[in-house]
C-alpha cells in the first residue's frame, strides 16, 4: 500500500472492542481510499458489523483511533459520524415499522416549512424520485412494517442515498435482494464511487465481491487477516481465506423420491394490511421427501403466503392441509403442533426474542412441552443441555448459553433460529430466506441439512430471493407473480432465463395457450 | 330537561374535563417518547399546591400559574432524571413522585390560608351570544380555553412537525432514531419535562380557576383518570380529549342527579358513575390500542 493519508477517506487504527466474553475486534486496522469500493469479508461473528458500528459512532472502541479524511476524530454517537459525512445501511434494519416509507427516509433530515412543519408532499415526492432514479421501486406512502423484507431493504438503501454521504457503509445490503436488484445496487455503487463516494460493502456472496469490489479485506475471529483484490482471487480462494479451510461451494444431492402429500394448499386467498388481494387463489402441494421452491420477485405474495401457512395471517379464502389435517385460520401453535417448522424471513421480528438468552430462544417453539416444562415449571437444566447440543451441532458462535440472543452477530442469530427449527423431528419445513446473512461455510452446512431433511422424508417449502439457492435445493420450482402461481417447473429442466421470464410475469407462449393476454403482450414487446 | 339544565350540564362537562384533558396531553408527551408517566397525579398535585401558595403569598394569578407550570416541570425533571439518566424503572420512578407529592403538599399545607381570588371567566365577544353554544364554549376561564387550544396544538406538533416525527420515532424505535443522528436522551428529557408542565397546568386549573383553594389530595385520582383517557384515546390528542369529555360528562350528570335530589339510589353509587364508566369504556371499547413500542424501556446505547 502506497496510498498517502491525504487520499484516505477513512482509516481505523488498532481498533479493539470487547463485549462480555468476546473480543469482537482485536487491534484491527482498516483503510478506505477516496472513491473506492472496499469489500469487507469474514465469517459470521468475525467482527465486521462491530467494526462498522465503531466507525459509525454506535459503539465506542476500547482502544484505537479513527481518522476521517486524514483527521483524527472522536465519534461519540452517530450524530458525530453523520456530521463527518458517514452514512450506513445497517445489517438489521433501523426502520420505524409504524411509519411510512417517506417518514422513515426523511427522519433526522427532514424537509420543513416555517415553524418546523413537515412538508409531507415534498418528502413523498423526493423519496419517489429517488426510488425511480435508482430503480429501487417502493411506494413512499406505504407503512414500513407491512412491507416484505426485500422492500424494507430498498427503503434502507434509499435512506442512505437520501443523505448524500461521502463515506457509505453497506452492511449486507444484498442479503435479501434478488440478483437483479443486487445488480442495480452495484450500478448505483459504481456511479457513486465515480463521483468520489467511498464505499465499504459487506456481503457473504463471493460472486458479488468479485463483481463489484476494487479491493477486499478479510476478517477472521476479530482480526484483520488479509487483503487482496478481485483480480487475484477466486470464490474458492476467498472462501478459504475467510474460513481458514477449503469450502465446498456446491451441495451434492440425489434426485428426490417424493412420497405422499404433506402440505396441500387449495385456492388460498389472503389480503395484506392495505386490503390488497396479495395471495390470489394459490394451490399447490408439497410431498414428503421433496423440496418445492417458490421463486419470485419480492412482494409478489410470498411473504403473505408463508404467513398464512404458519398461522401468522388468517386466510381470507381457501385453506390448506398438513398431513390431512385441514386449517384455515390456525394459530401458530396449532401449525407447529401439526409438525411444521418455520424459518421466518425476518428473524428478529418473528424468529426470536432479542433479550432472551440463547438457551431460551432455542426452545421458543417447544418450551411448554416435556422435557422443557414439568408440571408448569420450566426445567432449565433440560433447556440448557438441549441448547448446548444445538449450538454445538449448528456451530452457533456465542460466548455462552446465557448471552442474550440479540447480542449475537447477525449470521449467528440466523443459525440459532435455523437450529431450533430444524433441530427437531418435523413433517414439514417452511423456510423463508433460510440462509439470509450466513457465511459460505454456514450456507453449505444449512443446505446440506435441508437436503438431509428432505431425504429423511420431510416436505420442504423453500422461499428465497436467491434464485441460485432455489435452483440448488428445489426439486420443483413454483414461480409466484402478483399473488398467483404462474407455473410450476421441474428444477432440472428449468433454465435461469426461463425462470427470469416467469418471475417477470411472462409465461412461455406454448404453455400459456393464450390464457394470459398480459403475458402475450409483454412477450411481444420484448 | 330544560335548556338551563342542559347548559349547566354541558358547562360542567367542559370544566370537569379540563384537568383530565391537560393530564392526558401530559401523559401523551411522555409516552410518545417512550417514558411511562404514572406520575401525572403527583405532578398535578404539586402544581396545584405551588400555584395556590403563590397566589396566597403574592395574589398574582399569572405568576401563580407560571409557578404551577414550572413546579410540574420540576417534578417531571426528577422523573426524567431517575428514569432516563439512572434508568430506574419508570413505574417506580413515577410512584416515587406520586408519594413525594402527597407527602410534601400534605406536610406544608397550612389550613386556613385564604386567597384574594381566582381566574375569572372571560366571555368571547359576539360568539358568546350564540344560543347554548355561546354559553357553553365561549364563557370560560382562561385555562379551559388553553386546554382546548393545546389539544389542537399538540395534534399539529405530533403529526405535522419535525419535532413530532422525531418524538414518535424515539418512542417507537429509539435505536433507529439514534442511527439517524437524533439525540434520544435529549428528546426524552425535553418531552418529559414538557409533559410535566402540562400536568402542572392541569394542577393550576384546579386551585386557580376551578376552586380557588387547596385541599390535601385534592387531585383525587384525576391524574390516573388522565392516564386512562390517554390510553382510551390511543395516544392521540383528540382521542384523549374525547375521553376526557366523556369522563367530564359522566361527572356532570352525576352532579346534576345528586343536586336534583329526587333519586333514591344512595349518592355513593351515583358518585361512582364516572369511574365505573371509565372502567367499562377502557375494558370494553378501546379495541386494540397499541402503545409506542419502546415504552417503559430505557435506551441502552451498546
Ligand atoms: N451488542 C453486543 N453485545 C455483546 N456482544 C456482541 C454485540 N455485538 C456483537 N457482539 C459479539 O461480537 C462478535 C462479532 O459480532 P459482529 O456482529 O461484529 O459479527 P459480523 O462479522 O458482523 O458477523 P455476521 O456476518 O454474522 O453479521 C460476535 O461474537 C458477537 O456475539
Ligand atoms: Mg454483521
Amino acid at each position: 500500500m502506497n496510498a498517502q493519508t491525504g487520499e484516505l477517506a477513512l482509516q481505523a487504527k488498532g481498533i479493539t472492542k470487547r463485549f462480555p466474553g468476546v473480543l469482537a475486534n482485536d487491534n484491527v486496522d482498516l483503510t478506505l481510499r477516496r472513491g473506492e469500493i472496499l469489500a469487507l469479508l469474514g465469517e459470521n461473528g468475525a467482527g465486521k458489523s462491530t467494526l462498522m458500528n465503531v466507525v459509525y459512532g454506535l459503539y465506542r472502541p476500547d482502544e484505537g483511533e479513527v481518522f476521517v479524511k486524514g483527521r483524527r476524530v472522536r465519534l461519540e454517537n452517530p450524530r458525530d459520524a453523520i456530521a463527518l459525512g458517514i452514512g450506513m445501511v445497517h445489517q438489521h434494519f433501523q426502520l420505524v415499522p409504524v411509519m411510512t416509507v417517506a417518514e422513515n427516509v426523511i427522519l433526522g433530515a427532514e424537509v420543513t416549512r416555517a415553524g418546523g412543519i413537515l412538508d409531507q408532499r415534498a418528502a413523498a415526492k423526493s423519496v419517489g424520485e429517488l426510488s425511480r432514479q435508482y430503480g429501487l421501486e417502493v411506494d413512499p406512502t406505504a407503512t414500513v412494517g407491512e412491507l416484505p423484507v426485500g422492500t424494507q431493504q430498498r427503503v434502507e438503501i434509499i435512506k442512505a442515498l437520501y443523505r448524500h454521504a461521502d463515506v457509505l457503509i453497506l452492511d449486507e445490503p444484498t442479503a435479501v435482494l434478488t440478483p437483479q436488484e443486487a445488480q442495480e445496487l452495484f450500478r448505483i455503487m459504481r456511479d457513486l464511487a465515480e463521483q468520489g463516494v467511498s464505499i465499504i460493502f459487506i456481503t457473504h456472496k463471493l460472486k458479488e465481491v468479485l463483481a463489484v469490489a476494487d479491493r477486499i479485506m478479510v476478517m477472521r475471529a476479530g482480526q484483520m487477516v488479509g487483503e487482496t483484490t478481485p483480480e487475484q482471487s477466486t470464490e474458492q480462494s476467498l472462501a478459504s481465506m475467510m474460513v481458514g479451510r477449503e469450502v465446498l461451494l456446491r451441495v451434492e444431492k440425489q434426485p428426490a423420491s417424493p412420497g405422499e402429500p404433506v402440505l396441500q394448499v387449495e385456492q388460498l386467498v389472503a389480503f395484506d394490511e392495505r386490503h390488497h388481494r396479495v395471495v390470489d387463489g394459490v394451490s399447490f402441494e408439497v410431498r414428503a421427501g421433496e423440496v418445492l421452491g417458490i421463486a419470485g420477485v419480492q412482494g409478489n405474495g410470498q411473504t403473505e403466503l408463508v404467513e398464512v401457512l404458519t398461522g401468522l395471517r388468517p386466510a381470507a379464502g381457501g385453506g390448506f392441509q398438513i398431513d390431512g389435517k385441514a386449517f384455515r385460520k390456525p394459530t401458530p401453535r396449532q401449525v407447529t403442533g401439526a409438525g411444521a417448522a418455520h424459518i421466518p424471513e425476518n428473524r428478529q421480528r418473528y424468529g426470536m426474542v432479542l433479550p432472551y438468552t440463547v438457551a431460551e430462544n432455542m426452545v421458543l417453539n417447544r418450551y411448554y412441552r416435556a422435557p422443557f416444562t414439568r408440571t408448569l415449571v420450566l426445567d432449565h437444566r433440560a433447556i440448557k443441555s438441549h441448547a448446548a447440543a444445538l449450538v454445538q451441532e449448528f456451530d452457533v458462535r456465542t460466548p455462552s448459553l446465557d448471552t442474550p440472543g440479540g447480542n449475537l452477530s447477525g449470521g449467528n442469530q440466523q443459525k440459532m433460529v435455523v437450529a431450533r427449527e430444524i433441530g427437531r423431528p418435523v413433517r414439514l419445513l417452511i423456510a423463508a430466506q433460510p440462509t439470509r446473512g450466513l457465511d459460505v461455510g454456514s450456507i453449505e452446512f444449512i443446505h446440506r441439512r435441508i437436503v438431509e431433511q428432505r431425504d429423511a422424508g420431510v416436505a420442504v417449502l423453500l422461499v428465497s430471493a436467491e434464485l441460485d439457492e432455489i435452483r440448488l435445493l428445489a426439486d420443483r420450482i413454483a414461480v409466484m407473480y402478483k399473488g398467483r402461481i404462474l407455473a410450476t417447473v421441474s428444477a432440472q429442466a428449468a433454465t435461469r432465463e426461463q425462470l427470469g421470464l416467469l418471475m417477470a410475469g411472462i409465461k412461455d407462449k406454448s404453455e400459456s395457450a393464450g390464457e394470459s393476454d398480459d403475458a402475450d403482450r409483454a412477450l411481444a414487446a420484448l | 330537561m330544560n335548556s338551563l339544565v342542559l347548559i349547566a350540564v354541558l358547562r360542567s362537562t367542559l370544566r370537569q374535563s379540563t384537568p383530565i384533558t391537560l393530564g392526558a396531553l401530559s401523559g401523551l408527551f411522555c409516552e410518545r417518547v417512550g417514558v411511562i408517566n404514572i406520575a401525572i397525579e403527583g405532578m398535578m398535585l404539586t402544581a396545584a399546591y405551588m400555584g395556590y401558595m403563590t397566589n396566597v403569598w403574592t395574589g398574582n394569578l399569572i405568576l401563580a400559574v407560571i409557578v404551577a407550570v414550572l413546579s410540574g416541570g420540576l417534578m417531571a425533571l426528577l422523573h426524567a432524571w431517575l428514569s432516563i439518566h439512572f434508568k430506574v424503572d419508570q413505574i417506580i420512578s413515577g410512584t416515587v413522585i406520586n408519594i413525594l407529592a402527597v407527602g410534601l403538599t400534605g406536610y406544608f399545607y397550612q389550613p386556613g390560608t385564604v386567597t384574594k381570588g381566582k381566574l375569572q371567566s372571560v366571555a368571547v365577544p359576539v360568539l358568546t351570544d350564540i344560543p347554548i353554544i355561546g354559553d357553553v364554549f365561549f364563557d370560560n376561564g382562561p385555562l379551559t380555553y388553553a386546554a382546548v387550544v393545546l389539544v389542537f396544538a399538540v395534534n399539529i406538533i405530533l403529526f405535522r412537525t419535525r419535532w413530532g416525527l422525531r418524538m414518535r420515532a424515539v418512542g417507537e424505535h429509539p435505536r433507529a432514531a439514534d442511527t439517524l443522528g437524533i439525540n434520544v436522551f435529549a428528546m426524552r428529557y425535553i418531552n418529559v419535562v414538557i409533559g410535566g408542565m402540562l400536568a402542572g397546568l392541569g394542577g393550576a386549573y384546579l386551585t386557580l380557576e376551578a376552586v380557588g383553594s387547596f385541599e390535601r389530595l385534592m387531585t383525587n385520582g384525576r391524574g390516573f383518570i388522565s392516564l386512562a383517557a390517554m390510553i382510551f384515546g390511543k395516544w392521540t390528542p383528540f382521542g384523549g380529549w374525547a375521553a376526557a369529555l366523556l369522563f367530564g360528562a359522566a361527572n356532570a350528570v352525576q352532579t346534576q342527579i345528586q343536586f336534583s335530589g329526587d333519586v333514591t339510589i344512595p349518592h355513593q353509587f351515583i358518585g361512582m358513575l364516572p369511574y365505573v364508566l371509565t372502567v367499562i369504556v377502557l375494558a370494553g371499547f378501546v379495541g386494540r390500542a397499541r402503545p409506542p413500542a419502546a415504552i417503559g424501556r430505557p435506551y441502552e446505547t451498546e
